[in-house]
């Protein structure tokens, strides 16, 4: 009856009986979070460090096989290093800078990311799935530990809900039978294929890509490749598809991904010869490697029509799927969390109305549609839908390779960078309009170093007040919200960058900075009413004027 | 003499291409080509100078 979806990495929270199953009325919980993914477990982390309890019910009892995303961009980082696991995604992770990019017979040309200077974190890293989900669950167990309300129950199935106006009714199967729950809030982490968002008869609509994707993990032997990114178009090695991506992740293993058509025999593809066949005429017959995990994929840009159903909350590839290219999955997942956590734990606590959580599906939303729009461009330019669209392709790799303005124009995936919120509710009007344009209202904030340490781990968790070159108040309390203050000048920031990044030409500047490290408001001086103002716009508690 | 921009100078250049694809959206063979014949036209004219025109020229032939 406890069929197995997919084969586990690892098993990490194996099925054990909760009280809840004897209970002999359900159990009303405040959050149930529905699926053990990236998504579901930082929503936990999120929530649990708040000591909001949190339920996470998961089908399966630990992480899932294959390498999947693989690709972690900084903001992600950044996220996990606030709920505590940051440091560890760094150290296992591969950090990569150059790319090459390759049509038909031969390079066009290289690129360095040159990732900008004084963060904490780097652009991005290269590391397989189930490292990033391990070592979010094992946080997770630390802060159990330590006395969080973090609950994983595996092997729990959702198998009904029942939604009511202020609480959903969960059915769920375990290996013991049924049991029956409660919770105020049930928040659908349950992926792309989402079993919930089926229950409820919701729509996800979008385009649908035909063509499919080879992954092969290789584990090289004997042979040492640089730590590249190596994109081809029209490769001249006709069984290496359509395009075909190399991409290095930790332990020595090679992510290869060949576009490989939409009309084809899935099993026969699958066979590890025919695999083999494909990797032989990319990689040359003399290199030697071993066959780690392969998996064909078919992708869709999707989104759902809202994110809140009352209150049913969708996260991650439940609520909306890109495609892979400029690795926005995982990583918009991680923002989703990112900003729904702080919002439901106000709100559980009572300390902002529920309207709050609408903001999280205006600010989400359009996160969403700005993953839906790079990922589409990307993917009709990799793989053109008409013959004019391969013209321009064509015309613009055959420029690149001589001359350095066609290269802005080749879309092999733009990376995922964090979405900037503007014109979200929560923004008060930018009073600093002449400070750098990357710290506006609405914008996550971005790291600094600060002689040992960084910026941004003086951020977040709570409301801060962020005064540079100014004096305020040590902390300020509005509407039950206690904002507390860093205070920073020129000789905390010996780089400058600080100073750079949130003042420009500015002679100062108070940031009122939200839990998620996203800038609510900011002025020049302190000006005690307008930052009053601006936590009650920033916590729901005023409506939009 | 003037010299040809050969450095990126398009501002949001995916903006770009995304219009300049929607420009041919839906239309056939023909009309592309001479949508984009009448393209090259106008972008020519408002350039105006010759010696840039004629080392863009050479610079699409190679």
């Amino acid at each position: 009856m406890f069929d197995e979806r997919y084969a586990l990495a690892f098993k990490a929270y194996p099925y054990e009986r909760n009280a809840d199953q004897d209970a002999a009325t359900p159990v009303r919980h405040p959050v149930v979070v529905m699926g053990g993914g990236p998504v579901g477990i930082a929503t936990a982390l999120d929530l649990g460090r708040q000591n909001i309890p949190v339920v996470v019910l998961d089908d399966h009892e630990g992480v899932g096989m294959g390498s999947r995303a693989i690709c972690f961009a900084k903001r992600s980082l950044e996220i996990a290093d606030r709920y505590g696991c940051g440091e560890r995604m760094v150290d296992k992770g591969v950090v990569w800078n150059i790319g090459k990019v390759f049509h038909e017979d031969r390079q066009v040309f290289e690129f360095n990311l040159l990732p900008e200077e004084g963060h904490k974190f780097p652009a991005f890293i290269n590391m397989q799935q189930p490292y990033f989900e391990q070592f979010m669950i094992e946080r997770a167990f630390d802060l159990q530990a330590q006395g969080a309300p973090i609950q994983i129950r595996g092997k729990n199935r959702v198998e009904g809900v029942e939604v009511k106006d202020d609480h959903v009714i969960i059915t769920i199967l375990t290996p013991d039978g049924p049991y029956t729950l409660e919770a105020d809030w049930l928040i659908g982490c349950d992926g792309a294929n989402s079993p919930l968002r089926g229950m409820l008869d919701l729509d996800f609509t979008g385009r649908v890509f035909q063509d499919n994707f080879l992954i092969a993990d290789i584990k090289m032997i004997n042979t040492k490749f640089p730590t590249e990114r190596w994109f081809w178009f029209d490769p001249p090695f006709k069984s290496a598809g359509a395009s075909t991506l190399l991409h290095k992740q930790p332990d020595d293993i090679w992510r290869v991904d060949f576009q490989i058509g939409w009309d084809i025999d899935r099993s026969e593809e699958m066979k590890e010869e025919n695999i083999r066949a494909r990797l032989d005429a990319f990689l040359g017959a003399d290199v030697e490697y071993e066959l780690v995990w392969s998996s064909i994929y078919t992708f869709q840009c999707k989104r759902m029509e809202t994110f809140r159903k009352g209150p049913v909350i969708f996260a991650g590839d439940a609520a909306h799927q890109v495609s892979p290219f400029g690795a926005r999955g995982a990583n918009s997942g991680m923002q989703d969390a990112d900003n729904l956590g702080w919002k439901l734990g106000l709100v559980v606590a009572n300390k902002a109305p529920a309207s709050l959580i609408d903001t999280y599906n205006d600010e989400r939303m359009f996160g969403a549609d700005e993953n839906i729009l790079n990922s589409t461009r990307s993917t009709d330019f990799i793989t053109p839908k008409s013959d004019t669209s391969r013209l321009f392709r064509d015309a613009v790799l055959h420029l690149s390779e001589r001359y350095e303005f066609a290269r802005p124009l080749v879309n092999s995936g733009r990376l995922s960078l964090p979405c900037i919120y503007d014109g979200s509710p929560l923004n008060s009007a930018d009073a600093l309009p002449a400070g750098p344009a990357r710290t506006r209202p609405g914008a996550p904030c971005p790291d600094a170093p600060l002689g040992e340490g960084y910026l941004l781990a003086l951020l977040g968790d709570g409301f801060t007040v962020l005064a540079l070159e100014t004096d305020v108040p040590e902390s300020l309390t509005e509407g039950g919200i206690t904002a507390k203050a860093v205070s920073l000048s020129a000789e905390d920031d010996p780089s400058g960058q600080l100073a750079a990044r949130y003042l420009g030409d500015t002679k100062s500047a108070v940031y009122l900075i939200r839990p998620d490290q996203h800038v609510a408001a900011r002025m020049a001086t302190f000006d005690e009413e307008a930052l009053r103002a601006a936590i009650r716009r920033a916590t729901g508690q005023e409506a939009t004027a | 003499m003037s010299t040809l921009n050969l450095t990126a100078n398009i501002d949001r250049p995916d903006d770009f291409y995304a219009d300049l694809l929607a420009l041919h959206e839906g239309r056939s063979k023909e009309e592309s080509d001479a949508i984009n014949a009448r393209l090259v036209l106008i972008l020519a004219n408002h350039i105006g100078d010759r010696a840039i025109l004629k080392q863009a020229l050479d610079a699409a032939a190679s």
